[in-house]
């Protein structure tokens, strides 16, 4: 109960200070901040970390995430990680194209 | 170390010192003794003698005669040592030369003949160790290695530890000029010690010391006989340098070679089978996770007949080829969670099989522990290791509460197991068996699809995905007769995940300790029993693995042992990339990156090294670095035919991070 009153608090907070990011910008946040170090430089994930793009989390539930998370992933604090900067790795995310359908790719059906 | 023996004495001090005029006389009389023959008149017919022959003469005349042909004055100790260690059948012999064994070297490639062992020349003891243990896991033979036993023996401590983890046996052999008295100064002495065996004996399973050539003979059959006896692992023998060089002395029967017998490996209690088997065949969701329970082809065939009797999934933890990748039955790490029994075969790590760790900083900074399985679960451990545990180093892993635990060898012990769970199996049970297997089916459908859609993402992405990484040189070795002689859990197990894994030759496993460097002298070891099986080799090479000490590749160049060697060059030492990352974040402050793309002495790069370059210097076909995907398959094309007409072929890709 505690968690989810804290998720919505940080929530309505996030709403307020975030804004649309830039996808040029985020490609240099996602590569500066070590997101791609778990996550892949395309946000493909594999054993170290989820995939994130494409089709990427709401900005707003991402940076709850970013901010609170006691999982396997480390928090990143405003300190280390801006909102602004946070914003437009979002942006990056959502640039990214889908991925091929495997079915189509004839390597992946041998 | 002193002799009993007062026989022919050789003054090593004197031997040394006249080494060099001995050699030149010896080479001159070798030279002059036909032509001063040819000078020489006939001899003048013998005239019988009166007299009674002296004891001298008898002797001569009635005895074998004596070798007086060499410097110290007959056989040497170590070519009767080259005879015991030629009735074991080892193969080869990696090595780095060192003059404290310079004895059995010269016995080795002289006297016998350089064969059965063939001697390798390596580059770092680490490396010789480390290709015994690749070797092994696909030849199922060990190999023996050679190192000072100092300062060698330092070099190949990490190798011996991966391979004590990894239930793999190694005979390592150091030398070590134990007389104090006798030995010569200076460097022989900086490479002496009372008891270089201490160094490794916290992960070694056996280590003697002989001071006889008939000890010697027991030590190594006795040495070998432990190694090869589950749980397998590596043996050390001190072998003093006084003892290589000393005369062989009439013996008699004491220098007789004991012969090899293999040690029946060790069963399950036949009570705590039976119990297993009945958990088993009423439970609702049997799961059998495996390590390293197939020692054999057989033990997957053994593996596969009891997890289709009681149609139940299996996690194939990788250490070795358990359970064929492609049989429905195959299950991820995550199937523990609806088990209501779990079965672990020779599990290195029961505890995180069970529960789960997450190092979120929480609890002080130890991190969270929770568990992954229903409570009530049944345990049943059947391992090896139980049998050979030592105290110091801490591969035993954190405590589990085991409800049936059995010390045994898993491989041995399911032939009991499957006859004993086909005759608990109640008649009442077939039915639900038989669906079991239909949903295990229907599972490891769909978690096929998942993989090969998640192995789709990035697909085109610049550095190269590691599953496409995966994808392309599958595609380049699928019509042969291939074999994976690399690790697998840098590249996001993709290896695992799209290559049919079925044979127990086509995945070496992990290294046990993961001591980095393993990646490189264990392939080519295991790439060298390829090569005598006629197999084709593909390793998956970690760029900082390489690095620790790259002249294994002119070895494998030197010896002719190819392989496809395929750089996951992500060009740092990505684990610790994302350790210190994680440490940094945990402390709310900015990790500090330098000049680089990660925490500061975390990254290989700034300069990036030319890994094709190194290798093409050491006698290798390489090409690179390839950074775009589309260039990947004919590159790959080219290396395998290179491969296939016998060169060793490097690609150096440069890929993502895992």
């Amino acid at each position: 109960m505690k968690r989810t009153l804290l998720l919505v608090a940080v929530l309505s907070a996030s709403q307020a200070a975030l804004a649309a990011g830039s996808a040029d910008k985020g490609k240099t946040a996602f590569a500066k901040h070590g997101c791609w170090q778990c996550h892949g430089f395309a946000g493909q994930g594999g054993v170290a970390g989820p995939k994130l793009a494409p089709d990427p989390m709401p900005l707003e539930a991402m940076s709850a995430f970013v901010r609170n998370t006691r999982g396997g992933m480390p928090p990143y604090q405003k300190a280390i990680l801006s909102d602004a900067d946070l914003a437009d790795i979002h942006a990056y995310l959502q640039s990214l194209p889908k991925a091929r359908d495997y079915k189509s790719i004839p390597l992946l059906n041998p | 170390m002193a002799r009993k023996d007062p026989g022919p004495q050789v003054d090593r001090r004197k031997f040394l010192s006249g080494v060099a005029a001995a050699g030149a006389a010896t080479a001159a009389a070798a030279m002059s003794t036909p032509v001063a023959r040819a000078a020489e008149p006939a001899p003048a017919p013998r005239v019988p003698s009166a007299l009674r022959p002296t004891l001298q003469v008898a002797a001569a005349e009635t005895e074998t005669p004596r070798e007086t042909t060499n410097r110290i004055g007959g056989r040497p100790g170590s070519d009767f040592m080259v005879d015991v260690i030629k009735t074991l059948g080892i193969k080869y012999l990696p090595a780095n030369c060192a003059s404290s064994y310079r004895g059995i070297h010269e016995s080795l490639i002289n006297y016998g003949g350089n064969k059965m062992p063939e001697f390798l020349t390596c580059m770092h003891e680490e490396s010789a160790v480390g290709m015994a243990h690749g070797y092994f896991k696909i030849a199922g033979k060990p190999l023996m290695t050679l190192c000072h036993g100092t300062v060698g023996l330092q070099h190949a401590t990490m190798a011996i530890y991966n391979a004590w983890c990894d239930r793999v046996p190694v005979i390592v052999v150091g030398g070590n000029d134990m007389d104090a008295a006798t030995r010569p100064p200076g460097v022989p002495t900086f490479h002496a010690a009372q008891d270089i065996n201490a160094l490794v004996r916290d992960f070694t399973k056996w280590d003697d010391t002989p001071v006889s050539l008939a000890h010697f003979a027991q030590s190594f059959v006795r040495a070998y006989k432990i190694a090869m006896t589950p749980p397998c692992g590596p043996v050390m023998i001190s072998l003093d340098a006084g003892l290589q060089q000393e005369v062989i002395r009439n013996h008699g029967d004491k220098l007789a070679i004991p012969r090899y017998v293999p040690t029946a490996p060790p069963q399950g209690d036949s009570g705590a089978v039976k119990e297993a088997a009945r958990l088993l065949a009423e439970a609702q969701n049997p799961v059998i996770v495996a390590d390293r329970a197939a020692r054999t082809p057989n033990g997957i065939k053994l593996l596969v007949q009891l997890a289709e009797t009681l149609q139940a999934r299996v996690i194939d933890q990788g250490s070795r080829v358990n359970f064929p990748k492609t049989h429905y039955l195959s299950a991820p790490p995550t199937a523990v969670s609806g088990a209501d029994v779990i079965l672990g075969l020779e599990l290195s790590d029961f505890w995180a099989t069970v529960n789960s760790y997450t190092d979120n900083g929480e609890n002080g900074g130890i991190g969270a522990n929770g568990t992954r399985i229903k409570p009530g679960t049944k345990l049943i451990s059947i391992s090896s290791v139980e049998l050979n545990t030592k105290s110091n180093y801490q591969d035993f892993q954190r405590f589990q509460v085991i409800d049936v635990p059995m010390a045994g060898d898993a491989e041995a012990t399911l032939p009991a197991l499957i006859e004993a769970v086909k005759a608990a199996i109640p008649g009442s049970k077939k039915a639900a068996i038989e669906q079991r297997g239909q949903a295990a089916k229907k599972a490891h459908a769909e978690a096929e699809a998942r993989a090969k859609q998640a192995a789709a993402l990035a697909w085109d992405a610049s550095p190269i995905s590691t599953a496409r990484l995966c994808a392309e040189t599958y595609a380049a070795v699928k019509d042969l007769d291939w074999s994976i002689v690399s690790q697998s859990g840098n590249v996001s197990d993709w290896l695992n995940r799209l290559w049919p894994l079925s044979e127990h030759h086509h995945w070496i496993g992990r290294s046990g300790g993961y001591g980095v460097g393993y990646g490189a002298p264990a392939s080519v070891g295991a790439a060298l029993a390829n090569r005598d099986a006629g197999r084709f080799s593909v390793n998956i090479q970690a760029d900082g693995d390489l690095m620790y000490a790259p002249g294994v590749l002119w070895t494998a160049a030197k010896h002719k042992i190819p392989q496809l060697a395929v750089m996951h060059n992500n060009r740092g030492y990505h684990q610790e990339v994302m350790h210190v990352q994680r440490l940094s974040n945990f402390r709310n402050r900015p990790a500090n990156y330098g000049a680089d793309m990660g925490p500061v002495g975390t990254r290989i790069e700034n300069p990036d090294i030319e890994y094709h370059k190194l290798a093409e210097s050491m006698g290798w076909w390489a090409r690179g670095p390839i950074k775009d995907p589309a260039q990947l398959g004919s590159a790959l094309k080219e290396a395998v035919k290179i491969v296939q007409a016998g060169q060793p072929a490097l690609l150096n890709v440069w890929t993502q991070p895992r």
